[in-house]
């Protein structure tokens, strides 16, 4: 039984047995291989996968989009209406883009002309295909700024992208794409950029447009609870080839594929599972911790002062998960940077065994450098890429004083720790994977045997079946050294599954601070109230929980 | 513990220098650059005569002009002037020979020169907070004198020779190398893996030679590079201004200095050295820019 | 915006400060005496001495500057050693050369070379992009003079089309006036030309990576208004900010063509001012180009306020 009626009417696009080469050189000899699926009028199909699947690719065939030398389109077709677009000439190409197929992007922040207003950018796709006057134009324009639901068009027509928020941005994306009704959207990851609360905008401006309109949206993501929210039917995808297809209940609840129950599976729940208070002794402390950037420049009549992180209180035992929740700007990068020492605070105290090394000067501050160690996010720059990773390993160890034999000695048996070969200490970061790397970090912060580790969002650029595994070790690191963790996160589902207690910040202030367990169940501040709410498939992944 | 993530993937990474050396604009212009640097040294054994004795019984002759003089011991020999002579009856290709030699030393001097001093400023001015302004107000000051003017200022300054020269190039050179290794500072140790090293306790000496400045290597060979060929083109207009080295010297522009009164009759005396000139500098220019696609694109730039 | 552009101004005047002072420095500082220069090789100690004297060497050095400086302000440059008058003067006799020779280069090269570059750049990687390029590296390793010589030989000397060498008033006749600055602008315009044609090429580039690109692509817009309206002008800024950074090549050039062509402009004056050892003119003339540089660059920045709206605040 299907929910939505699909199949009954001709799709509006057929992607049958596509194939597109990779360029040689490449790890693999097809970007993507024999991809067939079909999608309906009004119906949403998200292509699903991690990174290097090959969904980018699908979309950009299909828009007539990829780029020319590199990557072709060898066998299979696209049909959009049932009309080849693999095999149209450009200038057919053109006609079809904006009218019978848009597209929106990932990054609405670079995905506008920032030298042009947003309304002759949406404007523009009017003047290409229709012969609409400048004042029939514009009308054009504020129909669908309103249909899109920005606030005050007639002002908003003549600004500039700066000028914009990132959702509001997109909401002009989505108006452009949408302004001549094509039969198909295709939205390439459009909301991995925007903060939760956004995106649960954005999605459900997607899917009121595209209702009302009878529009069919290919949908890529990597986020599954994404998929839950607004896929009628799903297409899994892994290295360039289609795993599994079906509708959303059959492919999220009854997975056929070992990979899509893998990846189902890796999807933290939201509900937080019963976790026993920890009564250890304390790690650390942070008392009215603030952080005030004051850009005071030569001329500008008042200082610009931002308040980065206001009167922020914690504290964290041995052995527990303290997370820190926010969106971007929320300032819990500012407090992990604080707490590491790695900025001074403007004012308050960071209590490590009753010393306050908030304000020590770098001299003072070394001995309590081994106790606070932290993993950042970006894997790919947190190793010296000229340094072999034991050289990375024992840098901290060798600091203060460990005998180099005895450095590697530990290295080696940290590098089993992370499950890593103790045999790749010679080997160069470039030779390991992403989430590889940040068990190389996690390694390298255990060898100074510190009492507290940050985590900043040190699971955030892993694919979900990565970040699961990451998840884990950094668990049994915790239970095993007894240490105390700092997670600093944007993803309400990795909070849920690892934290003991939760803060939830917003504009340098903590709104709400409390177990997770109680956060969760019962929210009392209306942002982190809005925030779960806002969180995509909420009932989704439900069923399983890490350890 | 923690299972393994599924089978490491072997990132190679072809070694550097071996993609440089594929690179067709290295191969060329380093080919080239290397034929002038052997032509320079063996410059006395490539049948050249002393490029600065003048015979006034041959002045002004035509490329292919042969003469008998007397060698050192006063035999008569032949002697053919391949590419002709100047007004003071010197041979223009031994001239031409001899000039490489101080085109190269001065371009390398300069370039090694200039990449030196502006590695300390700019490491100290990228870590030295409070040097940091007073440092870069003044090397803005020193790069909104035009280099050539502020080149022709310091050689009227001092006696005209080699040494004046070098440093009259060098001087404008330095702001662009500092600026350089700067912004390679502040990028750098805004990564993620030199905030690691200062987590696990690392000492600033040992954090900017081990972390921070091997990263300036790249941009600095081909800035360099960059700088070694502006060095040769500069020292060529200072002589053929007449304010560079002293004229009996064979420069490349001391010979076309020479050469413009009769370059109507005797064009060559202006067309081989600037030839010579302008190969040198090509070679090197595309050298540079063959180590810039292939090293490091972001941070070097041609001025 | 009016406060961008104050804050640049304000920014500008450190600068100018700072170029006042090193070239005051430059030439007070140096091992040799300039007095004893003036004297010339027979001099006794007693002219010598008295010569300094007469310019103020034998003050501190602060106030020298202060006195220098102050004269600066009001357009006294102080008296040549060479030609014997006022620098002013001096320097107000020859602009009228270097700014025509200035002028229409720069409106010749902005006509050949943005185009060049932005031709290469939609042509990239082809055969039309390496041509380009090609020549370009060319260009800037060819010396001025080299050029200037080539072209004078070509043009003048061999098919005598065109006058050599000397300059013609533009009071006395625009079309002598042109004919004469041809050769000397085209020799000066190649470098310059090679420079910004490599630079235009590799911002039109830069930006034709950009997720708007693509956007405009899905729009359905045609390459051509994808070249010029998104991807040209986002590169306006880079470019111009370029052309303002190589007018210091402009004026190394000036230098060396006026030399050539004997065109009786500053750069001419500044190579016999420096032959002569004239200080007072060198520091001039160097003071003159450097705070032109300064400005025309502060041009620049005033001008990206109409080019880029991010800019406006």
């Amino acid at each position: 039984m299907q929910e939505v009626p699909t199949g009954m009417t001709e799709p509006v696009l057929s992607v049958r047995n596509l194939t597109v080469r990779l360029p040689s050189g490449a790890d693999r000899e097809n970007a993507i291989e024999h991809i067939s699926f079909d999608i309906g009028p009004r119906e949403i199909v998200c292509i699903v996968g991690e990174s290097g699947s090959g969904k980018s690719v699908t979309a950009q065939a299909v828009m007539g989009l990829l780029p020319k030398r590199d990557l072709v389109v060898t066998a299979g077709e696209t049909l959009l209406q049932g009309e080849d677009t693999t095999k149209a000439h450009i200038h057919r190409l053109r006609e079809l883009r904006g009218t019978r197929m848009g597209m929106i992007f990932q990054e609405p922040m670079t995905a506008l002309n920032p030298v042009q207003r947003v309304g002759q950018q949406i404007a523009e796709v009017l003047e290409i295909h229709t012969d609409l006057s400048a004042t029939e134009q514009r009308q054009r324009v504020l129909d669908i700024m309103k249909a899109v639901q920005l606030p005050d068009p007639e002002l908003m027509i003549d600004a500039y992208p700066h000028q914009l928020s990132g959702g509001q941005r997109q909401r002009i994306m989505i108006a452009a794409a949408l302004i001549l009704d094509p039969a198909l959207l295709i939205a390439d990851e459009p909301t991995t950029a925007l903060d939760v609360t956004t995106q649960a905008q954005i999605l459900r401006l997607i899917k009121e447009m595209q209702s009302r309109r009878n529009t069919g949206v290919m949908f890529i993501t990597h986020d599954f609870g994404v998929v839950s929210e607004i896929a009628d039917r799903v297409v899994v995808m892994q290295h360039g080839r289609v795993v599994e297809q079906g509708t959303r209940e059959e492919v999220l609840r009854r997975p056929r594929e070992a990979y899509t129950k893998m990846l189902v599976a890796a999807v933290p729940s939201l509900v937080p599972p019963k976790r026993v208070p920890v009564e250890g002794k304390l790690a650390l402390e942070a008392k009215n911790l603030s952080k005030i950037y004051g850009r005071r420049t030569f001329l500008s009549r008042k200082a610009r002062i931002v308040k980065a992180a206001q009167d922020v209180n914690f504290h964290i035992r041995k052995g527990e998960t303290l997370g820190i929740v926010g969106e971007s700007g929320s300032g819990k990068t500012t407090v992990a940077r604080c707490i590491a020492r790695l900025i001074e605070p403007s004012e308050g105290e960071i209590l490590i065994e009753g010393a306050n090394v908030a304000h020590l000067p770098e001299r003072d501050l070394r001995p309590y450098r081994r106790d606070i160690q932290i993993v950042f996010q970006d894997p790919y720059r947190s190793l010296n890429p000229r340094r072999t990773v034991g050289q990375s390993i024992v840098e901290g160890p060798i600091n203060f004083g460990m005998p180099r034999e005895k450095a590697i000695d530990k290295a080696r048996e940290l590098m089993g720790l992370v499950g890593l070969s103790p045999d790749a200490l010679d080997r160069y970061p470039h030779q390991f994977s992403g989430g590889q790397r940040q068990r190389i970090c996690i390694a390298r912060a255990l060898a100074m045997g510190p009492t507290l580790l940050i985590a900043d969002e040190a699971v955030s650029a892993l694919d979900v079946s990565v970040q699961a595994q990451v998840l884990e070790l950094l668990d049994n690191i915790r239970k095993q050294f007894d240490l105390a963790v700092l997670f600093i996160t944007h993803d309400l589902r990795v909070a849920a599954q690892i934290c003991d207690r939760i803060a939830v910040m917003k504009n340098g202030v903590v709104v709400e601070h409390g177990t997770t367990v109680d956060v969760f169940r019962s929210p009392q501040h209306e942002y982190t109230k809005a925030l779960f709410d806002a969180a995509p498939g909420r009932d989704f992944g439900a069923q399983q929980s890490v350890a | 513990m923690a299972s393994i993530d599924a089978a490491p993937p072997v990132y190679r990474r072809r070694s550097v220098w071996s993609t440089v050396l594929r690179n067709p604009s290295v191969i060329f212009g380093g080919s080239i650059a290397l034929v002038m640097v052997i032509i320079a040294i063996l410059a006395p054994f490539l049948g050249t005569r002393d490029p600065a004795q003048i015979n006034p019984s041959a002045r002004n002759q035509k490329p292919g002009y042969t003469a008998t003089v007397r060698d050192d011991e006063g035999k008569r020999i032949q002697v053919k002037y391949h590419l002709g002579t100047d007004s003071l009856g010197r041979d223009i290709y031994s001239r031409v020979i001899y000039g490489a030699r101080v085109s190269l030393i001065v371009g390398i001097t300069v370039a090694i020169i200039a990449v030196f001093i502006g590695l300390i400023i700019g490491m100290i001015a990228g870590y030295v907070r409070w040097l940091d302004g007073i440092i870069m107000r003044f090397m803005d000051g020193l790069m909104a004198i035009p280099e050539i003017l502020l080149a022709i200022a310091l050689v009227s300054l001092s006696r005209a020779g080699l040494p004046a020269v070098v440093i009259a190039i060098v001087i404008p050179q330095v702001p662009r190398v500092v600026r350089l290794v700067r912004s390679v500072v502040l990028s750098i140790r805004e990564e993620p893996y030199v905030e690691s090293a200062i987590t696990v306790g690392t000492p600033t000496p040992t954090l900017l030679f081990r972390h921070v400045l091997p990263n300036t290597t790249a941009p600095l060979i081909v800035q360099g590079t960059f700088i070694c060929a502006s060095a040769i083109l500069v020292e060529a207009i200072l002589s053929f201004l007449g304010i560079g080295i002293p004229p009996e010297v064979p420069t490349w522009g001391n010979i076309m200095a020479e050469g413009r009164t009769y370059f109507r009759i005797l064009p060559h005396n202006i067309l081989y050295p600037g030839i010579a000139l302008a190969l040198a500098v090509l070679a090197i220019n595309m050298l540079g820019d063959g180590l810039r696609d292939t090293l490091d694109p972001r941070f070097a730039k041609r001025f | 915006m009016a406060g961008y552009i104050l804050r640049r101004v304000l920014a500008t005047l450190p600068v100018l400060a700072i170029v006042a002072v090193l070239v005051f420095l430059m030439l007070r500082l140096t091992p040799s005496d300039p007095a004893a220069i003036i004297a010339g090789d027979y001099a006794s100690p007693q002219q010598i001495e008295g010569i300094r004297e007469r310019l103020g060497l034998n003050e501190p050095i602060l106030k020298q500057f202060v006195i220098w400086i102050g004269g600066v302000l009001r357009g006294d440059f102080g008296e040549s050693f060479f030609y014997k008058k006022q620098v002013a003067e001096l320097i107000g006799e020859r602009l009228e050369p270097t700014l025509s020779l200035s002028v229409v280069t720069i409106l010749l090269v902005i006509l050949v070379a943005v185009p060049l570059g932005i031709i290469a750049a939609h042509n990239h990687g082809t055969w039309i992009d390496r041509v380009v390029m090609g020549f370009s590296v060319l260009g800037f390793s060819i010396p001025v003079f080299v050029v200037g010589y080539i072209l004078i030989y070509v043009f003048a000397v061999t098919l005598d089309w065109l006058p050599v060498q000397g300059y013609q008033r533009i009071s006395e006749g625009v079309g002598g006036w042109l004919l004469r600055l041809i050769l000397p602008a085209m020799t000066l315009s190649v470098v310059f030309i090679a420079f910004i044609a490599r630079m235009t090429r590799t911002s039109v580039l830069e930006v034709l990576n950009e997720d708007y690109i693509r956007t405009a692509r899905a729009k359905g817009q045609t390459e051509l208004k994808v070249l010029i309206r998104h991807a040209l002008a986002n590169a306006a800024v880079p470019i111009l900010t370029i052309i303002g950074l190589t007018v210091a090549i402009l004026i190394g050039g000036v230098v060396v063509t006026e030399s050539v062509y004997t065109l009786p402009g500053l750069g001419l004056l500044t190579v016999d001012a420096v032959l002569a050892r004239d200080y007072p003119t060198i520091q001039a003339v160097i003071l003159l180009f450097s705070f032109a540089y300064v400005l025309i660059n502060l041009l620049v920045d005033v001008a990206y306020t109409f080019l880029d709206p991010r800019i406006r605040y």
